[in-house]
């Protein structure tokens, strides 16, 4: 990983020197272990402080719309996803877009990191496939492919689907796997309810679901209008929260690169993958269209076929 | 007193609506449970309606449109047509019960379809009850 970091910083700099671009988007050393922060690099001396690690969690894309000077980003498989699709929406110039694709294999959940070690995480260190965890009366290691996120796991997409320069090397194929979803859908309708109305309850409507999201841009949300005012601005309602949530979904089908952004910057740990994916499986499913993997095929719903299936009609 | 479902019925301005006109003209009984929200086309129905209206208190919703082909904007309901499928599958997997979110399509010369429909759709709705789950009305 070091060398990949390495690697980054010189081409940033190479890019910012002459002239290709203005700002490199990247990550740099984030405060806290286990955790890397969205860096903009504007000079050739800020990129040195670019790095790459299995910390670097947060979907860049989100920066890179309506842009005006020339950009760079470092982007993960998942990331260049959510480019194409923002290309197609025409959010992003890819004229005035420069990706440095890296291939990843999965980026480490902290949450699952501190549950295993159960305390605070002062220290981590990455050798190879191993991790060590380090805090105050206790060091831990394990293996790293165990801590990765459950979006990262279940990803069969680790490599970017477009990109001007690819840093480091290509990762092995995965299956796609929606074992998850699967395993909900198995159950009950009211075990099914029950465990959405206690996940709601959870939500406090901070929107940071909202704001991770690449795809979630429109100027004005549907929860935000007052006229007319479609679910309740307080928190309290499990109904409003799933439908704030149900509708966001929505929003994402055939857009959305499943790169769980939204569940990873929720600060209640809902399990939003478990609707956000369940609308990327319906969409395979339906209509076999997955989001960002061709930049020149139409949106799902923004297409149709005369003979497009009809299995939701009611039985007469 | 029995149960009597409130039903939502969203209906196509073009076809749906000028079914159940037609029902009327016809003199043709139908049970009292739908409240007709009109809407220019299917296109038009914004899962959010369907959502907002389970929110408020609909026991049931019917969702109607012009026949696939005989759109009167050309295409409206073939792009509803997806928008449906992927809903349909959401609400069911949040535990909506499949019989109370219907979708059908009437054309402006089916009114005795519309009554079938109608008939049909707030029996079924009877039957499941008021609703469960997320969606429970507050007591």
């Amino acid at each position: 990983m070091q060398n990949l970091s390495k690697v980054i910083q010189d081409t940033a700099k190479k890019l910012l020197e002459e002239k290709k671009v203005d700002l490199v988007v990247g990550f740099a050393q984030g405060s806290l272990p286990l955790r890397s922060t969205p860096y903009f690099a504007r000079t050739v001396d800020q990129a040195a402080n670019l790095i790459w690690d299995e910390y670097c969690e947060n979907n860049l894309t989100n920066y890179l719309r309506k842009r005006e000077e020339k950009v760079a980003v470092v982007a993960k498989g998942c990331d260049t996803r959510s480019i194409v699709a923002l290309m197609k929406e025409n959010q992003i110039d890819r004229e005035k877009l420069y990706i440095i694709g890296v291939p990843c294999q999965g980026m480490i959940d902290r949450k699952k990191a501190s549950k295993l070690v159960g305390g605070e995480i002062l220290e981590a260190e990455i050798n190879g496939e191993e991790i060590t965890l380090k805090g105050n009366g206790f060091e831990q290691k394990a293996p790293k492919a165990e801590l990765y996120y459950d979006t990262c796991i279940r990803c069969a997409y680790g490599n970017p689907v477009i990109y001007d320069e690819l840093v480091g090397e290509e990762v092995a194929a995965k299956e796609l796997s929606f074992a998850e979803v699967e395993e909900f859908e198995a159950k009950s309708a009211e075990e099914r309810a029950s465990f959405l109305a206690q996940e709601m309850e959870k939500c406090i409507r901070c929107y940071a679901c909202r704001n991770a999201c690449p795809t979630c841009y429109c100027p004005e949300c549907f929860v935000d209008t007052s006229s007319p005012q479609w679910i309740s601005k307080r928190a309290y309602s499990a109904k409003d929260n799933l439908i704030f949530q149900g509708v966001r979904v929505f929003h994402q089908l055939g857009r959305c690169a499943d790169c769980g952004a939204c569940e990873r910057a929720c600060p209640m740990g809902i399990k939003l993958s478990l609707l956000t994916r369940k609308g990327v499986k319906d969409v395979k499913e339906t209509f076999g269209y997955e989001a960002g993997l061709n930049p020149d095929d139409k949106p799902v719903l923004n297409d149709f076929t005369p003979d497009d299936p009809q299995p939701f009609l009611m039985k007469e | 007193m029995s149960y009597e479902p409130k039903v939502v019925a969203f209906l196509c301005n073009w076809c749906s609506y000028a079914g159940a006109d037609l029902a009327g003209v016809g003199r043709l009984q139908y049970p009292p449970n739908v409240r007709v929200v009109r809407v220019p086309c299917s296109g038009r129905i914004n899962p959010l309606f369907i959502f907002s209206a389970l929110r408020n208190g609909a026991d049931g919703i019917l969702t109607s449109g012009c026949h696939p082909g005989d759109c009167h904007y050309v295409s409206g309901n073939y792009v509803a047509r997806r928008k449906f499928a992927l809903l349909k599958s959401m609400l069911n997997y949040m535990g909506v019960e499949e019989d109370r979110v219907n979708f059908t399509w009437v054309s402006a010369a089916e009114g005795g379809r519309f009554a079938d429909v109608v008939s049909k759709v707030s029996e079924r709705v009877k039957e499941i009850g008021p609703p469960k789950g997320v969606f429970k009305k507050a007591d």
